[in-house]
């Protein structure tokens, strides 16, 4: 064989172990997802059953219709659950994209006194695990009467993403040239207007993935709100999850069925919003 | 249309002091340059025109008008900035007319107004285009044609050309004049490469440290710079130079090379001195322009050190006065390494210099 087709032949054979390697990796990946979904339409017994079954002999939608079915026939509050998690979760996005805008095109572009300090202070927050906070929180928001409220989790949860927002959207402006800005001033926008006209479009692909990291820190945050809400007023869905256990019992069906219920609208945001994280959009702004 | 007028403009950061007080009046229609190297304060300049940066004193104005403190929006000036600034989200008409939709102009307008920039300019094919889809050459028409589009009263142009590769640069050049030619607008222009502001500005302004050194023609500031310092920034390749003390009516030089005071100048007995002559100006006895049969030709023996041959014309290095010269050979032949030539030194053409100021001792 000579040294051509061998090297073809070695070059078909590396695409092809490549292919299976990732398909194993994603295999890996995706099963603890496929397994909720398949766990939410089979019997505990089959979910206990040892060795495990993989395919199951019974499919059936009894774990859905029990949850909707009201609180005293086997279902949970789980409307009241989902307006909870929608209102924190979407609010505190929201906050938190504003201020992460703010801060980083703050970072991005001005020179001010103790910007690298501030800058690391902000990062430095990041390295405090969640949980740690739950105690002195619980103690702050019962002291001023935060405890089980929409705000007292808007307020938690915006303050654990804000470094985050401003650290990613800061980075996208910094890719975001200075003279487009200054071009569009001169091109007789305000400062403001060149905001938003240029700079904002450019780095909308930071936004984004900043504002979908924040929807689902809160949106799947647990620890944090299981001190902080106490009734169906504020529990968002990942404390529902609670309400499948019991003193001696796990519902494990329903808890799967419950987190199948949690994950659709997570997969639709991200899904909706991904259009918006091309990234490369600044291209052909400058020489190159 | 308008002038520009800048009087004792002024710019600091903090303690550094990048513009020092400059004057400049820039005629309705004229073509001024400014150049010198990095760090000299044109771009500052410039930037303080367009009102990027705050004026920290004196005075700008833009026909009548002082606009020390309005923002850019407001001075009606464009700029063709060096990364050319295109909105990459934007179409090249989007990005044309982006100024006029800005000031509320209606899309027929805009319209007709981009089409008639993209006519001037021959990029009419690339309109629908993004900016990443268009090569160095034709962003740089783009970013030309946003800047007329708005009819401005001055053009700005910060070093628009460098990004270009030296045959598209030339061409783009030669548009550029030709686009003044035809709008007949008031342009300032910063560039760091001298041939550009030689070939395209009515008048040449060059800074250094933040104050301006000369202004004047193409011609004056080649064939009459103020300062030893405009004297080897004008010019390719630059002038050379060496420094000679004036003994006797002569220039000594510190190797005991010897040459008269070149006839244009009078020289105080013991000056310090330095002498500058342009490559132009001296040549192997044959090979060059210049007044061969002049009255102030000194003539020496001189060897090649090396030789650059560039096709119409050679360049010789030699060494002349303890200076390592270049020598401009016209209708050039074989020059081999060590090769010893006979150098026509044409001292009529000659510049002195005051060795401690660096100021031109020509009356």
């Amino acid at each position: 064989m000579d040294a051509n087709a061998s090297a073809r032949l070695k070059k078909r054979g590396s695409a092809w172990a490549l292919n299976i390697a990732l398909f194993i990796s994603m295999l890996i990946i995706c099963l603890p997802g496929l397994w909720i979904v398949l766990n939410s339409l089979r019997p505990t017994v089959e979910i206990m059953a040892k060795p495990p079954v993989w395919i199951p002999r019974e499919l059936s939608f009894d774990a859905y219709v029990d949850m909707f079915s009201g609180v005293g026939q086997g279902g949970i509050p789980v409307i009241e659950y989902f307006r909870n998690s929608v209102i924190i979760a979407v609010t505190s996005t929201i906050i938190s994209l504003a201020i992460g805008m703010s801060g980083g095109y703050a970072f991005a572009r001005y020179r001010f006194k103790g910007k690298s300090a501030w800058f690391l202070g902000l990062m430095l927050t990041r390295t405090v695990p969640g949980i740690a906070l739950s105690l002195p929180l619980f103690f702050l928001y019962a002291k001023v009467g935060l405890i089980d409220t929409h705000a007292g989790m808007i307020i938690a949860y915006t303050a654990l993403n804000v470094p985050f927002t401003i650290w990613l959207i800061d980075g996208f402006f910094r890719q975001v040239p200075r003279d487009l800005a200054e071009a569009a001033q001169i091109d007789g926008c305000t400062r403001w207007q060149a905001f938003w006209q240029v700079e904002f479009p450019l780095a909308r692909p930071g936004i984004a993935s900043a504002g979908i990291f924040a929807f689902l820190t809160s949106w799947n945050e647990f620890a944090l709100a299981s001190q902080l809400t106490r009734s169906t007023d504020s529990k968002t869905l990942p404390v529902g999850l609670l309400d499948y256990t019991a003193e001696f019992t796990i519902d494990w069906r329903g808890m799967c069925a419950l987190a199948v219920v949690m994950i659709i609208p997570a997969l639709l945001l991200t899904y909706a919003v991904q259009k918006h994280l091309v990234s490369g959009l600044t291209s052909g702004a400058i020489k190159g | 249309m308008a002038t520009l007028t800048l009087s004792t403009l002024d710019k600091k950061y903090g303690g550094f002091h990048a513009v020092k007080g400059i004057d400049l009046e820039v005629a309705d229609g004229e073509f001024v340059a400014l150049v010198g190297p990095s760090g000299c304060g044109k771009s500052t300049t410039l930037r303080m025109i367009a009102g990027l940066e705050d004026i920290s004193g004196g005075e700008l104005r833009i026909g009548d008008r002082v606009v020390n403190d309005l923002p850019p929006r407001d001075r009606n000036i464009s700029m063709v900035f060096q990364s050319y600034a295109l909105y990459p989200h934007m179409t090249v008409a989007e990005n044309m007319g982006f100024s006029l939709k800005i000031a509320g102009r209606d899309a027929a307008t805009i319209e007709t107004a981009v089409k008639e920039a993209a006519r001037i300019l021959d990029i009419e094919p690339l309109l629908e285009r993004r900016p990443a889809q268009l090569s160095g050459g034709q962003r740089q028409r783009v970013a030309m044609g946003r800047a007329i589009v708005r009819d401005p009263d001055v053009f700005l142009f910060d070093e628009p050309l460098s990004n270009l590769d030296a045959k598209l640069r030339g061409q783009m050049r030669t548009e550029i004049k030709q686009l003044h030619a035809r709008l007949g607008s008031t342009v300032v222009y910063v560039t760091h490469d001298q041939i550009e502001a030689m070939t395209l500005a009515d008048r040449i302004v060059i800074m250094r440290g933040g104050v301006i050194e000369q202004v004047g023609t193409p011609d004056e500031v080649f064939n009459r710079p103020a300062s030893r310092f405009v004297a080897s920034f004008i010019g390719s390749p630059p002038m050379n130079m060496a420094e000679a003390t004036v003994t006797r009516g002569a220039l000594h030089f510190d190797d005991g090379t010897e040459f008269p005071v070149p006839p244009a100048f009078t020289v105080a007995e013991g000056r310090r001195v330095v002498l500058g002559l342009r490559p132009d100006d001296i040549y192997p006895e044959g090979h060059g322009i210049h007044s061969e049969s002049g009255h102030a030709v000194e003539r020496r023996e001189l060897p090649v050190a090396l030789s650059e041959p560039l096709g119409n014309e050679t360049l010789l290095f030699t060494e002349v006065a303890g200076q390592n010269w270049t020598a401009r050979m016209l209708n050039p032949r074989m020059v081999k390494r060590g090769e010893v030539l006979r150098f026509h030194l044409d001292l009529s053409r000659a510049h002195l210099f005051d060795a401690e100021t660096g100021l031109t001792l020509r009356g």
